[in-house]
């Protein structure tokens, strides 16, 4: 694990709002698994106090990429970054995606910002990747060059009318999810229709989880998620993700 | 120069003090920060029984700090024995033991189980955690329960024994001379203030306890009054500063306040290896005394 100064290669606009940041920290990026995290110090000040979460989105030779939307204050400060501005990362964090090389068939299920950790995790995988993205119109849709996209918007002013999850269902047959894995992440209702679909067609589902969180490193004890089991598991060490029938969604 | 310093009977090798509930038991921190170089760590608050905590959100941040409603999330008396504490075996450095109950009769159960544990080097009674229905605050907001502990959790251990305070209450050092002349050999002065914060999207607040304790630097001047008042009132009695404390300056003021040693908590949280940071600063401004 690193706690460091990293130097910032640049900063863009993917589409309105929504930005990427990449990072040059060399040694970072071949001890991360797709899934994990890193918590970023936005300022140097106390304003913002805390370090934010981001998902590794992609990563390459020294850089690691994050993307982000602009939230609050602390978004805006991460925007506002120039080539050769230092930045203090903390990370790798949690436990990524498990990956299983005798899988042949992967699913990818992103609603909205849920793309983050899709690039990385392509770079990792073998096989077929069909790739599913959904929001609520074509201006939550951030399309990062993933296999086999195929677009659900509610308003249906980008492809598919319905949410990810119908279009899904319009499209796999009981052969495309024969021993394939999912790999969702995106707002909680989106995971709780992932999770539903999973367990009806019983295929091996992981979800990658977020919550507010302070250390990121098990620490303060602010990130629970419900456990099927009863109890918490924290979403910063036990995930963020999960085998989707462990958690309570 | 030697930093040694006693305070409530209990010697560290320097006046900082890792606060309970920002570095668990010590294993996760310990990744970042030499634990050998610092005074010592507080443990996350023990319960007799593990406590699985608060519903989520547990987590604010408001400006320059955060509410905090974890409820207490702990593994419980019998695996802090058997699976938390022999980790700090390895460590030079002071354990106090942070127990938390929902009466004082657990609370004095709680301390006489664990007093005979070798690695624990002194005891920390949490009467003052505001996000719990019983025990916190019912018992910390209240001068005569808080004595009523002290004197009887004294009983339990011949350990150095200190009260956390609540800040809560418009007469500290009223609670301070209470606890001291109960029998505790120290106050930690102070735990969180009670806050909240509303969400204007759902109207509704945004902690699902409803209300939190607030850190971080926002609380630092509160805090050092709260020390400046006790220790105007009682300069006899030893006080470890807490609250909002993110660099050795922050300290300083605490310790110039009349605290003998101090304990930093949310620092933690975004710079995990602050505490050697701070400890050298101390001693580098005290070099010459």
């Amino acid at each position: 694990m690193f706690l460091a100064d990293a130097i910032v290669n640049k900063v863009f606009e993917v589409k309105p709002g929504i930005h990427k940041i990449v990072i040059n920290f060399p040694g970072l990026p071949l001890k991360s698994e797709p899934g994990q995290f890193v918590n970023v110090r936005v300022s140097e000040t106390h304003y913002p106090l805390l370090r934010r979460p981001f998902s590794i989105c992609d990563s390459e030779k020294d850089t690691i990429s994050l993307l982000f939307n602009l939230m609050g204050e602390g978004t805006r400060m991460l925007a506002h970054l120039k080539e050769g501005d230092k930045i203090n990362l903390l990370g790798p964090l949690g436990n990524g995606f498990r990956i299983n090389n005798s899988v042949k068939k992967h699913i990818f299920v992103a609603g909205g910002m849920g793309v983050a950790p899709f690039p990385f995790l392509k770079r990792k995988l073998d096989g077929k990747i069909s790739t599913f993205l959904g929001g609520r119109s074509s201006k939550e849709i951030i399309e990062l060059g993933l296999p086999n996209t195929e677009i659900a918007t509610d308003d249906g002013s980008l492809g598919f009318k319905g949410n990810v999850i119908e279009l899904m269902e319009s499209r796999l047959s009981p052969d495309d999810l024969n021993a394939a894995v999912i790999y969702g992440c995106g707002p909680t209702a989106m995971l709780r229709a992932l999770k539903k679909f999973s367990i009806k067609n019983d295929a091996v589902c992981q979800v990658s989880t977020e919550c507010a969180m302070a250390c990121g490193f098990g620490i303060c004890q602010g990130c629970p998620t419900e456990s099927t089991e009863g109890g918490y598991k924290l979403v910063c060490k036990d995930g963020p993700v999960f085998d989707v029938r462990e958690i309570v969604l | 120069m030697n930093q040694n310093i006693t305070v409530g009977r209990l010697n560290l090798k320097n006046p900082v003090l890792l606060a309970s509930g920002t570095v668990g038991y010590g294993n996760e921190i310990a990744e970042f920060l030499d634990l050998n170089k610092i005074g010592g760590i507080v443990t996350k608050s023990i319960s007799l029984k593990p406590r699985a905590g608060n519903p989520p959100p547990r987590i604010v941040e408001t400006a320059s700090g955060m509410l905090n409603a974890i409820g207490l999330a702990n593994v419980g008396l019998e695996k802090f024995i058997t699976e938390k504490l022999p980790y700090l075996e390895q460590y030079d450095t002071a354990v106090i033991c942070n127990i938390a109950a929902s009466t004082v009769e657990e609370y004095v159960i709680c301390t006489e189980q664990l007093a005979h544990q070798k690695r624990i080097d002194a005891f920390e009674i949490n009467v003052s955690c505001p996000n719990v229905k019983e025990g916190g605050l019912v018992i910390g907001n209240n001068l005569e329960k808080v004595i009523e502990v002290t004197e009887k959790v004294r009983k339990a251990t011949t350990k150095p024994l200190f009260i956390k305070l609540s800040p809560n209450v418009p007469n500290i050092a009223d609670f301070a001379k209470g606890a001291v002349d109960a029998g505790a050999d120290a106050v930690s002065a102070v735990n969180t203030f009670v806050g909240a914060a509303i969400d204007l999207r759902t109207r509704k607040p945004k902690l699902h306890n409803v209300t939190g304790g607030l850190s971080g630097p926002a609380i630092k001047p509160l805090a050092v009054a709260k020390v400046l008042e006790i220790s105007r009132k009682h300069p006899e009695i030893d006080i470890i500063g807490i609250g909002g404390i993110s660099n050795w300056k922050d300290a300083v003021e605490f310790i110039l306040a009349g605290a003998k040693a101090v304990q930093i908590g949310t620092v933690n949280f975004v710079e995990p290896a602050a505490g050697i940071e701070i400890a050298d600063g101390i001693r580098e401004y005290f070099k010459n005394e």
